[in-house]
């Protein structure tokens, strides 16, 4: 259980609020209207912005002051989530061990992931050489070595194609079910929480809302997300 | 951010500016505590403030006023050439000194070929000796740089200004008023402070062109004082007149100039409507000819005269310049050490005192540092044996401000790039450092190395404070030769050393960008 007790952000001129929780193994979508709040909400749970009071806890475990390396917690980028210098096979290792030294075993796990991707042979690779979306599959394989309980998604698919992004996120959606991970992805796309989401939090006013149902939320949307689905 | 968590610790970096500033205030502190207070100013350093200030004066507005004219014509013409004549405008910061100057006397000497053109017509030759021959040699080297800060000024003005002077259908009085006179007046003091700053310390063009009471820099009263005289009082003193000009003036070039120089995007020709009377466009092709040819003679002359003298390059000659590369390779060792470090803590946002070790390095002059460690080693071991050390630490601190240049800004993108993500994978320390920061930083790193060694291989400073007789790095085996008149072997020497300065540069820089993805 992700607990984010009486929690306070403050992002440089603004602030988010969160009281919430969120059960384990559960997919949940961060909606809201831009610049209310959700990634920053994101990066205090994954420990990139402090929390000026309350804490932030998995399972128990207190996380708010670890640091973002520390926490139980693997996280895509809106951008930038490979290291261009790097092999394909050395992004996914990074997973494993920062220095990149890894047993035959760890070695195996590696191509275990980029074939259960779909990239196998694809190891030696440049990730120049790749497509968007293969990209995408490469930073998915890193999150599978991860093995962490929780991950974060900050919008990492929104440069590709619908058909691709539904792709990724179907492919989020099974890797999370096969592993048991609890997700909590930023969208500002509704048809995203409806296709894998199975609870919404919605950000706004400066508050970050109790999750609920997807469908239940979307179907009959508070006045905030009303506002912002553009529904009369 | 600031306070924001980063995967690499600024602490090495600090350490390595703590070091820095150790050398530069801890030399400065050993020639304080030298300095006499009795002893005060003589007739003789008072004409040598006079003639620094004046040849850098000088040399400034000759540098500055002759470059508006060249940059003004670069910018506003495409011609075949145009790139590689801009590319060679960066050529004289990493040119040793005694090879230009070799280049200049033989071009502007009183046996050169423009005395031999003189004398078609019956008229007397030139003499480059005293202040116009230092300021010929700084107009050289700075014109060039003037140049290219103030072309940067020109390629600053948006080109819809442009459009719209022509839409307006202005002439060139109007397009002087409307865009080119108010861009000088941001541009223009910029570049004058920095040469002026430049010239300030000017010690190996005063040292071979210059000299004897009426034109003596402050440099090289110093390097008088302490080699002829052994006097290190009054080298003390003067070192803190020296230190105390060069800091001023170094923080003036800061203060008004924003450009660095180096400026990327300058090969690019903004699409001009005016200028297109026959006259404009022959003044600009006179301007483009005589700086191309003020470039280019000196430097063919080195190659047309060294030619024949290096099949006779004596056994001392391959001597010095093996010490030469041994002194560029450490040297470029230890800027990398210090550079690489503090242009992480720098970009970490622990910049204060480390971006000022990099300033200092500006302010401070190598004769002072030499000075100041011959000073403080004197009591316990034998300076002169150490020669080859001192030069590669002294030269390795003169190339670090513009290391951090080039450096510092690449850091700070590849710390806001890949710093949250090397942080979620818990990638700190070493092993950001390894697999991250410095393969990220390859290209710049192979620049700024590039960069050191050259101007390392050339640097006639502090080595010849420190040389004994038997002691020699190829610039300093130059100016030996040149004293013994030896002008051929002299002239293949520096043939040489302008094979290995732009060799050690084109190198190291290729290498950083061998294979590197972007």
């Amino acid at each position: 259980m992700l607990k984010l007790e009486n929690c306070r952000i403050i992002n440089g001129g603004f602030a988010v609020e969160a009281d919430l929780a969120v059960a384990p193994g559960v997919c949940a979508a961060v909606i809201g209207p831009s610049g209310a709040g959700k990634s920053t909400l994101i990066e205090a749970i994954a420990g990139f912005l402090p929390v000026s009071r309350g804490g932030i806890s998995w399972n128990g475990a207190d996380l708010t002051a670890a640091p973002p390396g520390k926490r139980p917690i693997a996280m895509l980028f809106q951008d930038g989530n490979l290291f261009p210098h790097l092999t394909v096979a050395q992004n996914v290792a990074l997973g494993i061990h920062a220095s990149l030294r890894l047993a035959d075993a760890e070695r195996r796990q590696v191509e275990e992931a980029l074939a259960r991707v779909g990239l196998a042979d694809m190891g030696n690779r440049k990730p120049a050489a790749l497509s968007g979306g293969q990209q995408s599959r490469v930073a998915l394989a890193r999150v599978l070595v991860q093995g962490r309980d929780l991950l974060l998604l900050d919008e990492p698919f929104a440069a590709l194609g619908p058909a691709l992004k539904a792709e990724m996120l179907d492919l989020v959606a099974e890797l999370a079910r096969e592993s048991g991970a609890t997700v909590l992805m930023v969208s500002h796309d509704p048809n995203d929480a409806r296709r894998i989401a199975d609870q919404v939090v919605l950000v706004a006013d400066g508050r970050a809302h109790a999750p609920q149902q997807t469908t239940q939320m979307l179907d009959n949307p508070p006045p905030a997300l009303r506002a912002y689905l553009g529904m009369a | 951010m600031a306070g924001r968590a980063q995967p690499i610790s600024a602490f090495p970096g600090i350490g390595a500016a703590l070091v820095v500033a150790a050398l530069i205030l801890g030399t400065l502190a050993a020639v304080a505590a030298r300095a006499e207070a009795g002893t005060g100013f003589g007739v003789s350093d008072w004409a040598a403030l006079r003639f620094t200030l004046t040849q850098a004066s000088l040399s400034a507005l000759l540098s500055v006023g002759l470059a508006i004219p060249v940059a003004r014509a670069l910018a506003r013409r495409r011609f075949p050439g145009r790139r590689l004549l801009i590319a060679l405008l960066g050529a004289p910061f990493i040119l040793p000194v005694i090879v230009a100057i070799l280049g200049l006397l033989a071009v502007f000497g009183r046996a050169g070929w423009l005395s031999s053109l003189l004398g078609l017509f019956g008229l007397e030759p030139v003499q480059i000796y005293g202040l116009h021959g230092v300021v010929l040699a700084h107009v050289f080297f700075n014109l060039p740089l003037a140049t290219r800060l103030i072309l940067q000024g020109w390629q600053e003005i948006p080109a819809e200004r442009f459009r719209l002077a022509a839409q307006l259908n202005a002439g060139p009085l109007a397009m002087w008023q409307l865009l080119e006179a108010p861009m000088l007046r941001r541009a223009a003091p910029g570049a004058l402070a920095v040469v002026f700053a430049i010239c300030l310390s000017s010690f190996a063009v005063a040292l071979t062109l210059g000299g004897g009471p009426r034109a003596t820099t402050i440099e090289l009263a110093i390097y008088q004082a302490f080699r002829f005289d052994f006097d290190l009082g009054r080298a003390a003193l003067l070192s803190g007149l020296q230190l105390g000009l060069t800091g001023a003036a170094a923080l003036v070039a800061l203060r008004v100039s924003a450009g660095e120089g180096f400026g990327a995007g300058l090969d690019r020709a903004v699409q001009r409507w005016d200028g297109h009377s026959r006259f404009s466009r022959g003044l600009d092709m006179f301007w483009i000819f005589l700086s191309a040819a003020f470039l280019l003679l000196p430097l063919a002359a080195i190659v047309l005269a060294g030619l024949p003298g290096l099949a006779a390059l004596k056994g001392t000659v391959w001597q010095a310049a093996g010490n030469s590369i041994l002194v560029s390779g450490f040297s470029t060792v230890i800027l990398l050490a210090l550079a690489l470090p503090m242009a992480a803590a720098v970009a970490a946002g622990r910049d204060g005192m480390t971006e000022l070790a990099g300033i200092l390095g500006l302010a401070a002059s190598p004769l002072v540092i030499g000075t100041g460690l011959f000073i403080l080693i004197h009591p316990i071991a034998d300076p002169f044996a150490l020669a080859l050390p001192v030069t590669a630490l002294v030269n390795a601190v003169m190339a670090l401000p513009f290391a951090m240049r080039i450096l510092v800004p690449r850091a700070r993108e590849v710390l806001g790039r890949y710093g949250r993500l090397s942080l979620s994978l818990d990638m700190q320390g070493w092993a950001f450092v390894r697999h991250v920061y410095l393969p990220r930083m390859r290209a710049q790193t192979g620049f700024a190395a590039g960069l050191a060694a050259a101007l390392s291989m050339g640097d006639l400073g502090v080595v010849a404070l420190f040389a004994d007789p038997d002691f020699a790095t190829l610039p300093l085996q130059i100016y030996r030769l040149m004293g013994a008149y030896r002008m051929e072997a002299a002239a293949g020497a520096a043939l040489l050393l302008l094979v290995l300065s732009m060799g050690a540069f084109w190198i190291l820089d290729r290498g950083g960008r061998w294979h590197a993805e972007a």
